[in-house]
């Protein structure tokens, strides 16, 4: 008797779901949003809490509600592991019924992150992951990639690099999709500017010992080490670099992703004149310092680039919420794609159909200390990359969503 | 004569039992779905049959295999690997990641049961540790990565697994079976012999059986029931990863046996439940770094206050009072 009242719950509820997502209006009077990062590992300090307050904060300064229907907002610690992020997103949708999932670090999580969301016809915004095949050859029509990626820190980073004069590289890379985008990435640049990568080392994610790995590259006698990694796993990597004296040698190190945290945490006597690519520094404008204080306030550290970018995304995805009255994907991509970004984070940026977002990024370099006047004054920026140069340019695309492919 | 008489009508009456315990338990299993969510209960299935077939070697033939996460993952890996490559049928999928992980069950078992103990259990981490950094390296397991979005296609090429009841509902057929085997496995001669051999080996040996053959057998069953909990896992969540592979899971399902109760039919099934819920729910809340934590703690309390396991001691106290 029990079993046939569930019975007949469950098929009233799912009779409702389906006659309101048919109505093409808010689902169940609520929006919610699911934050996943990297809580407590490795990649914890570039989005992970901080992000989670970021998008917090996005979601307050909206008024926490759209059109009258309230906001809610759960979150995930994913451990690095796709399994486990792809598993967390799918019970999200199925029990929580959630919307938009945002954050995502770990570019192997995203992945598959993503092919869940695009299977459930759900919206991801991915603020932290690097890799450039999220929206080439894994790209989705549900996920927008929004900060950076591989392909923008390649030619930022690794064109400056190479004019300079590195022209032979050797790379320390993190082995999984993130690292091996990377690494194909800056070849490739190296090779157009007329340079030669003479060898390169993989490591697992999260190694604590460096040593056998920078020992491997400083025998190469290459010019430049380039190091493929991100988070604990950068900051690792130069200080043993350090310790075993890379750059008195006379070599270089070249790191493709650095955060704003990383320097901090190294400090700018190891990671002086360390030149980097960014998409956003809190001490550029007038806006960005406005915001980054506000943030600052909260969590008593400035915002790395991912985490503006959430906030920055988390509030463009309501607005589009608010614009189209609904929460279905369709709707709110296709909204959100039609709207140009103008705030703090970016300027005319744009979301392409392959959910590439493309903004203007920063060629930065660390700052000496004794040019340094506070403790978060840390970069000066060099040049301003235009949007049109630092993305993959739609041509060269194997997205399945551009035309033509 | 008496007692042989005895024994065989007392050994009726714990079987009738245990069948119907079973029958409740597939009754719970049958309407579960429309309680609580699916997906969740596809991965107590999956890990409760790893558990089980774990429980075959170390509660019914005392082999304490520390390496069986190797064949989780060899099954996950091999049924997405051809379902995605190969466009198998998910239950030929499922056969054929079986059937390796039974393979690579036969050559770990052949190398680790000449020796026994700690260093049987050691010969088979190490085993288990080769192939886990196989994977890392193989390109068809994708590394770090994983496999990912393995279709759950149709069964039979008929019926359509992408809803979660379906799905749900061929998970049970699959842990029925492999329970079945193990339950059938464990009441035959052939257990008979294996707890034999695991209460005293040299006497089983001057009783005339070949142990090895028998421990091999045990072995290599146990290793494609193994696989079989991989497979389909791997076409729940329609991924296969390195986490699978990883000896952290080789720990888990021992823990997971442990304290359920070894050697006894449902305790791997209850210590499965136990473990998967606590980590799914724990994983949400404040608590959530504290999991291994939390685990550990509980793993220590059983092996200081209950070491039977929670089955183990119900069916000790219920052996003192109601019998």
């Amino acid at each position: 008797m029990k079993m046939l009242k569930k019975l007949m719950c469950s098929a009233i509820v799912s009779a409702m779901a389906a006659s309101t997502a048919a109505q093409a209006d808010i689902s169940d009077n609520e929006i919610r949003i699911g934050y996943l990062a990297d809580m407590s590992g490795t990649y914890s300090a570039l989005a992970g809490p901080g992000g989670l307050e970021a998008a917090k904060m996005a979601i307050e300064d909206f008024g926490g509600k759209v059109n009258g229907k309230k906001i809610t907002i759960v979150s995930a610690d994913d451990q690095n592991k796709p399994d486990i992020g792809a598993n967390k997103v799918r019970q999200w949708i199925d029990v929580d019924k959630v919307d938009m999932v945002a954050g995502m670090v770990s570019s192997a999580v995203t992945i598959a992150v993503n092919k869940v969301v695009e299977a459930k016809d759900k919206v991801s915004l991915v603020s932290g992951s690097a890799s450039s095949s999220i929206t080439n050859q894994f790209c989705t029509a549900n996920s927008v990639h929004y900060v950076y990626d591989t392909y923008a820190l390649a030619h930022g980073t690794g064109e400056a690099v190479v004019r300079e004069g590195g022209d032979s590289w050797f790379f320390l890379t993190a082995d999984y999709a993130f690292g091996h985008a990377m690494e194909s990435d800056v070849t490739e640049v190296v090779k157009e500017s007329g340079g030669k990568v003479v060898g390169g080392v993989r490591h697992p994610l999260a190694t604590n010992d460096f040593s056998s790995f920078i020992l491997q590259a400083q025998a190469s006698g290459a010019k430049i080490v380039g190091l493929a990694n991100a988070g604990a796993d950068t900051t690792n990597s130069l200080k043993t670099a350090k310790e075993f004296g890379v750059v008195q040698a006379g070599q270089k190190i070249a790191g493709l992703l650095i955060f704003l945290n990383d320097v901090h945490s190294l400090g700018l006597e190891t990671t002086q004149g360390l030149q980097l690519t960014t998409g956003f520094y809190w001490d550029r404008t007038p806006e960005t310092r406005a915001w980054s204080k506000r943030y600052f306030d909260r969590t008593g550290k400035m915002p790395t680039m991912v985490q503006a970018g959430i906030y920055s995304s988390v509030t463009h995805y309501l607005s589009a919420v608010k614009a189209s009255n609904s929460d279905a994907s369709s709707a709110v991509m296709a909204q959100m794609k039609k709207t140009p970004i103008n705030d703090f984070f970016a300027e005319n940026g744009r979301i392409r159909e392959d959910g590439r977002m493309i903004h203007d990024m920063y060629l930065a370099e660390v700052k000496k200390p004794s040019e340094s006047t506070g403790e978060w004054d840390l970069y000066k920026i060099l040049r301003t990359i235009p949007a049109d140069k630092a993305f993959r340019p739609l041509a060269e695309s194997k997205c399945k969503l551009v035309a033509g492919r | 004569m008496t007692t042989q008489v005895l024994n065989s009508s007392t050994a009726g009456k714990t079987m009738s039992k245990t069948k119907l315990s079973f029958m409740i338990l597939l009754l719970v299993g049958l309407v579960a779905p429309y309680a609580i969510y699916p997906v969740f209960l596809m991965k107590v299935l999956c890990f409760a049959l790893f558990a089980c077939a774990f429980n075959l070697m170390l509660g019914y033939g005392g082999l304490l295999s520390f390496g069986h996460a190797a064949f989780l993952a060899t099954g996950g890996y091999i049924t997405g690997h051809t379902i995605m490559q190969w466009g198998l049928t998910p239950e030929l999928g499922i056969l054929v990641g079986t059937a390796c992980s039974a393979a690579m069950g036969f050559v770990f078992g052949k190398l680790a049961i000449r020796r026994q103990g700690i260093y049987f259990a050691m010969i088979t981490l190490a085993l288990s540790q080769l192939v886990f950094f196989l994977y890392v390296q193989a390109p068809f397991t994708g590394g770090e990565n994983g496999l990912q979005g393995i279709p759950r296609g149709n069964l039979f090429g008929l019926i359509s697994l992408e809803g979660n009841l379906a799905m749900y509902y061929f998970v049970l057929a699959v842990f029925v079976i492999g329970f079945s085997v193990i339950y059938r496995t464990i009441h035959s001669p052939f257990g008979q012999i294996l707890k034999a051999i695991r209460e005293n080996e040299p006497r089983t040996v001057s009783l005339g059986y070949d142990v090895d053959k028998f421990k091999l057998v045990a072995f290599v069953i146990s290793a494609s029931l193994a696989g079989l909990a991989g497979s389909t896992k791997s076409l729940v969540f329609q991924l296969a990863s390195l986490t699978d592979a990883h000896w952290h899971m080789s720990g888990e399902v021992i823990l997971m046996t442990l304290l359920g109760g070894v050697g006894t039919i449902f305790g791997p099934i209850v210590g499965a439940t136990t473990v998967v819920t606590l980590q799914n729910y724990l994983s949400q809340g404040p608590l959530a770094s504290w999991v291994p934590v939390i685990l550990g703690l509980i793993f220590v309390i059983c092996v200081l206050l209950f070491r039977s396991g929670i089955v183990g001691e119900i069916q000790k106290f219920m052996k003192k009072n109601f019998n």
